[in-house]
């Protein structure tokens, strides 16, 4: 799970430009909408093309979105119980 | 009808053009064939929320637009109107080749989204809270040109007060190749004091952004006026001398009023004709060119209008952009001449205040 949180991260830098944030600047548990990270809807969309390129994971509902898009906690464990690749 | 004048210049290109209380005065010499920009720090210009999305022709054009409206000393403006050749051609290529990489599958938004050719003008806006008049021209390399005729309609209408105007350009990687594939592009690195004479085909190629905020008020940091703009889809190599002063006339003026005759020459052997033709005619008058020092690309030529404004406010003709020498000290009126490939030309008149 430590690893898949690591490369989740590496992954939200290098796909939603944050270039001035290194991966010891997100904690497991920030927000990533909203007051934590601050992403918007665009990385949203961002977000559900990566779940299903690099985990074959497809979000039918967008709604479902909201819970797992949380935190590299829930979407670490949203992929661990989903993933297909 | 009003007067149109250029209140505020900004530059930003292979040359170090960003800082405006120096005019050319040190010379970035290159051997190349592609001239990138020397790069601002646009953290010091852009939220960087607001940047991580913007590719560097967005970057550029976002701060040479700040730069601009602070020199003029102007909060906001009434409307924006950007001229672009190319348009963000970085997230163009991006997107193309994420669909063939991704056999059309696992498509993103944000390159698409920042892929169009008037992403720039919209940053800009979003940048200053400008809910004005907002307009891209895409007219290959009469694209810088049709922003300024667009805005001198405007001003001397009095539709609006001062209108920001810029040309600007990326250089994207893959799209650079095709250009050199095709000959665009000059097969071999050359010295950027060499480049004017070089006699082979193709241009070095570069990028840029050159914004202005144009008014028609007068005001203490008014670098020109602009007199008249025309141009022209075709025009024959023989017709260029007649057409330029037909031009002039236009303006109650003829070739011996014009102090200095800024051309866009590139050192392409087969199209630079065009531009020796026209200098045989105004032989006896203060010429100057400039794209040795930013490379060609669609709207170099807002750099020409760049070093003319210069030029009229400081009453000063830098060497490196001098390619004669008469004993012309006193600069009151340029006409700039720019083709590209034989085709978008353009005549552009200024005058000193």
């Amino acid at each position: 799970m430590d690893a898949l949180k690591q490369e989740l991260k590496e992954n939200l830098i290098e796909q939603l430009n944050l270039e001035d944030m290194t991966i010891a600047d997100i904690a497991d548990d920030d927000m990533l909408f909203g007051d934590g990270l601050g992403l918007d809807s665009i990385d949203a969309l961002e977000l559900i093309v990566m779940l299903d390129k690099s985990y074959g994971i497809k979000l039918t509902d967008p709604k479902e979105g909201r819970s797992i898009f949380e935190s590299i906690n829930t979407m670490a464990a949203y992929i661990t119980e989903n993933r297909s690749k | 009808m009003k007067n149109v004048y250029i209140n505020s210049i900004a530059s930003i290109s292979a040359q170090k053009t960003l800082d405006n209380t120096s005019f050319l005065d040190t010379i970035e010499d290159y051997e190349a064939n592609v001239l990138p920009v020397i790069h601002p720090n646009y953290k010091e210009y852009i939220p960087p929320a607001a940047a991580r999305r913007m590719a560097k022709g967005i970057k550029m054009g976002v701060v040479a637009s700040k730069i601009a409206i602070q020199e003029s000393g102007l909060e906001n403006v009434d409307a924006i109107i950007t001229g672009t050749g190319m348009g963000c051609v970085r997230d163009s290529e991006k997107f193309v080749s994420a669909i063939i990489d991704n056999d059309e599958q696992y498509l993103t938004p944000t390159s698409f989204i920042q892929s169009t050719h008037n992403t720039v003008g919209g940053q800009i806006a979003l940048e200053l809270q400008c809910k004005g008049y907002n307009f891209t021209y895409v007219h290959a390399s009469t694209s810088f040109e049709s922003t300024l005729i667009d805005a001198k309609l405007q001003l001397e209408l009095d539709e609006e007060k001062n209108i920001l105007i810029g040309g600007v350009d990326e250089l994207g990687e893959h799209t650079t190749e095709i250009q050199k594939l095709v000959h665009l592009v000059k097969a071999e690195a050359v010295k950027t004091s060499e480049v004017l004479d070089s006699k082979t085909k193709g241009a070095v190629f570069g990028e840029g952004a050159n914004f202005f905020v144009l008014s028609n008020e007068k005001q203490a940091s008014t670098y020109a006026e602009v007199v008249a703009i025309k141009t022209y889809n075709t025009l024959a190599e023989t017709e260029v001398v007649q057409e330029a002063i037909h031009f002039l006339n236009g303006s109650n003026l003829n070739i011996e009023d014009v102090d200095v005759l800024i051309l866009g020459n590139n050192g392409d052997v087969d199209f630079d004709a065009f531009y020796t033709t026209l200098a045989e005619g105004f032989k006896n008058t203060q010429q100057a060119n400039y794209k040795h020092l930013c490379g060609e690309f669609n709207t170099a030529s807002s750099f020409g209008f760049w070093l003319a404004s210069k030029v009229l406010k400081t009453q000063t003709l830098p060497e490196v952009v001098k390619a004669n020498h008469t004993d012309t000290t006193s600069f009151k009126t340029i006409l700039l001449y720019n083709q590209y490939r034989g085709e978008n030309h353009s005549f552009t008149l200024l005058k000193q205040c």
